[in-house]
């Protein structure tokens, strides 16, 4: 006998009322996605749990798949048996002797949902207890802090035994909290907060600003590399590249030095937002973190946002940068932010930005350019990639591999 | 022709080679330059990269890229050695490795490490548990091959890795270069922390092979330079072979999946035919053999050479023992070290098969190895 299914329990959308269908939906549909390479499984889903029938398929690379998936508290290898006493102990203990269980301690919590049953649920846990310690050696029980917890659940539909939890990624399924647009530089901190973004239930489209030839091919190739690792977790995902060089000229050759950091950043964001207007998504995510450089004071914060009422989201904002960093490492982002290409970000800083930037003074000096037509060029020739997990941007080498 | 000499080398599967043509005309750039020609040749690098990891199940930054399997081999056991000195001198390996293991181990051996060799039993294995007793609190690297390349008896590699599991400061080298695409091995289960792999055994080219670096294993690079292969292997990036090797594994382990029973049917049509010859003495192992390795000895003095150049007028290509070893007059060590004595150590012939040969091949092989023993008993007597 072997696990033959995988029981999904749902995240923090069990606390949804009406509408908690679309969100199971939506998490069955996000699983299906991510497992569409594994034809032969079968995805059953109620109000409370999903199962995965494998069908033959292996469970490991499944597992590792579902880690990745938002929505899932945690999720178990099972076994379904029907509601029969020595059925129901044949299997628990099968699912007992497919771990190295030698040496280590167990209990047995049996839950009776199905009151038709006629053990409850005292009982069954003595009697296939015994039954798994008669049949094991090595093996013994502490009912306080056991190694294996060996979980059977009666229910309607037959009886589940599961052994061994596995956290999931919690948070909300991708595109139940609606759409915003990320903008992404290739540091460190917006594909984090993008993952972050996409944690609480967010469909995101990133928004790259590229400025050749001052930038090279290799900062762009690097955005795309992140919005690939970013796809682990959203699926599919548009990259917006907007041709940023004469935008930025413009303002190096008409603000004063100490300001055009501020104008720039305004006229990114005046961007997205007309991008975010015809992508029809509802916020802006950014991967600020308060006071970390001259463009991310409050001062700043405030003079950048005047050009928009959109909602900015910043999911760092009172995040330490080694946090951010560690995050970066887990979501595998953090080695491709730390290649050494220039940004648009980083090519024309100037030597000391203002970091109490006057709203007033940003305004005179906009007052004296007319950024608009060269801001609606960029918008008009923005150039859009869809990406997902199989992503190779070089497709003249497909024939190589 | 019938080519019975794949451990030598295997014959390149013809996409690898268009592979390679194409990477080195077109995308000749160095993968350091930063114009557009290095970025390609850098893509075609991280993509191979990407998938030989994906393949073997395991992380991009843990493949590093190698001249073959000579240099992957020396530079898993010296990168240890010496990153490692301080913590311990000493390293167990067994007594019938590939002569890439076993010379930087005696070159070791001259810089003050202590090495010990543990024997096989009499079918070309060790144990686990050998390598138990062989432990000591200066233990710092554990060398054992996957697959035995003279007659392929499979190494417990899992049992081993288990067993490390226990010892966190051992590091666990497997030289994988005869196993890959033929027996199985699941890396991250069996607990490997230095992986080798040659691209010219799997129908790939000569000049590319794997060092698989597991995270959080450091070594001290052999090659200091450029800092390229994440600063552990310096020197320009042999992108066409290596994009080429990306292909070859691709391809053979889609045979693998298709054909490996095929294989196993091949292997035992051969040992069938074989034993039924008199002349002829099995010494490949019954069972924890390879499926593409059948290593025998002539009997009555016949000598080995002699037979291999009596089936190349047939255009039937085998081998004395090893091919690295074959131009050397010396027993066989594998066969020495599994106690079969001196004579039958010397008489050594190893076919070796690959997804390429067939059933059909060997009523003709075998006719021609009869009449060229024929031949050699005339003379012998």
């Amino acid at each position: 006998m072997k696990y033959d299914r995988i029981l999904i329990r749902y995240g923090e959308m069990t606390t949804k009322g009406r509408n908690r269908n679309v969100f199971v939906r939506r998490l069955k549909n996000n699983v299906s996605k991510k497992l569409h390479m594994f034809p032969n499984i079968q995805i059953e889903y109620m109000r409370d749990r999903m199962y995965i029938l494998l069908n033959g398929e292996p469970h490991e690379p499944i597992i590792e798949k579902l880690k990745t998936v938002f929505g899932i508290h945690s999720f178990s290898l099972a076994m379904k048996c029907h509601n029969e006493l020595n059925e129901i102990k044949e299997t628990a203990l099968a699912a007992v002797k497919q771990l190295p269980y030698e040496g280590k301690t167990f209990k047995v919590s049996a839950r009776r949902v199905d009151k038709r049953f006629p053990y409850g649920s005292d009982e069954l846990n003595h009697e296939i207890g015994a039954y798994i310690l008669r049949n094991t050696d090595g093996l013994t029980v502490d009912v306080h802090d056991p190694d294996i917890n060996v979980r059977v659940e009666v229910r309607q539909d037959g009886t589940y035994v599961t052994c061994r939890d596995i956290f999931g990624a919690g948070g909300l399924p991708v595109g139940t909290s609606g759409k915003a647009m990320l903008m992404l530089s290739g540091g460190i901190d917006s594909p984090v907060a993008g993952y972050l973004a996409m944690k609480r239930g967010l469909e995101i489209e990133a928004v790259h600003f590229f400025s050749p030839p001052f930038t090279s091919e290799r900062a762009k190739q690097k955005v795309i590399d992140l919005v690939k690792k970013l796809t682990t977790y959203g699926g599919k995902i548009k990259l917006h590249i907007v041709p940023f060089t004469e935008v930025q000229q413009e303002i190096y050759k008409q603000v004063p030095d100490e300001y055009s950091l501020i104008s720039t950043r305004r006229a990114m964001l005046k961007i997205t937002d007309a991008l975010r207007r015809r992508q029809r998504a509802l916020a802006i995510v950014t991967g600020e973190s308060l006071g970390q450089v001259a463009s991310q004071t409050l001062e700043s914060m405030f003079v950048i946002n005047e050009v928009t009422t959109t909602p900015i989201l910043r999911p760092l904002v009172s995040m330490d940068k080694v946090e951010i960093i560690e995050i970066a490492k887990k979501i595998d982002t953090h080695d491709i932010s730390i290649l050494p290409y220039e940004d648009c970000c980083t090519i024309f800083t100037p030597k000391s930005p203002k970091t109490k930037p006057k709203k007033e003074k940003v305004l005179r000096y906009e007052s004296a350019v007319d950024l608009d037509p060269l801001i609606e060029k960029a918008i008009a020739n923005t150039e859009t990639i869809v990406i997902d997990e199989d992503f190779e941007a070089e497709d003249e080498f497909e024939q190589l591999f | 022709m019938i080519y019975l000499d794949n451990s030598a080398t295997t014959k390149p599967f013809p996409e690898v080679i268009d592979s390679f043509v194409t990477v080195a005309t077109k995308y000749f750039g160095n993968p350091s330059s930063l114009h557009e020609l290095g970025m390609k040749s850098e893509r075609l690098l991280t993509q191979a990269r990407e998938q030989i990891a994906a393949a073997l199940k395991v992380k991009p930054s843990e493949i590093v890229f190698t001249s073959g399997g000579t240099e992957a081999n020396n530079f898993a056991i010296k990168g240890v050695a010496f990153q490692y000195r301080h913590r311990g001198k000493h390293i167990i390996t067994t007594a019938i490795e590939h002569p890439s293991v076993s010379e930087p181990c005696q070159q070791l051996e001259q810089l003050g490490f202590e090495v010990t060799y543990l024997p096989v039993n009499e079918h070309g294995m060790v144990t686990a548990e050998q390598v138990k007793k062989a432990l000591r609190e200066d233990t710092i690297l554990v060398s054992v091959m996957h697959v035995n390349n003279e007659v392929g008896a499979i190494q417990p590699v899992e049992e081993i890795g288990a067993l490390l599991a226990h010892y966190p400061k051992t590091i666990f080298h497997v030289d994988r270069v005869q196993g890959i695409s033929k027996v199985p091995l699941d890396m991250k289960k069996a607990r490997i922390d230095l992986c080798t792999m040659s691209a010219h055994k799997f129908h790939g080219l000569r000049g590319a092979g794997i060092l698989y670096v597991r995270q959080g294993i450091r070594l001290s690079p052999l090659l200091a330079g450029g800092g390229q292969e994440m600063q552990l292997r310096s020197g320009t990036e042999n992108v066409p072979a290596i994009v080429a090797m990306a292909k070859a594994l691709r391809i053979a382990l889609e045979k693998y999946d298709k054909q490996i029973d095929y294989l196993h049917e091949v292997k035992q049509a051969w040992l069938n035919e074989l034993k039924a010859i008199p002349e002829i003495q099995i010494n490949t192992p019954v069972e924890h053999s390879a499926p593409h390795i059948i290593n025998f000895s002539l009997k009555h003095g016949m000598k080995p050479e002699v037979f291999v150049h009596e089936l190349a007028k047939s255009d039937i290509f085998v081998s004395t023992t090893s091919a690295c070893s074959s131009k050397k007059k010396a027993p066989s060590k594998t066969l020495l070290a599994m106690g079969v004595g001196e004579e039958r150590a010397e008489s050594g012939i190893r076919i070796s098969l690959s997804f390429e040969n067939t059933l059909e091949e060997i009523p003709i092989a075998v006719a021609a190895m009869k009449k060229a023993i024929e031949k050699l008993s005339e003379v012998t007597r």
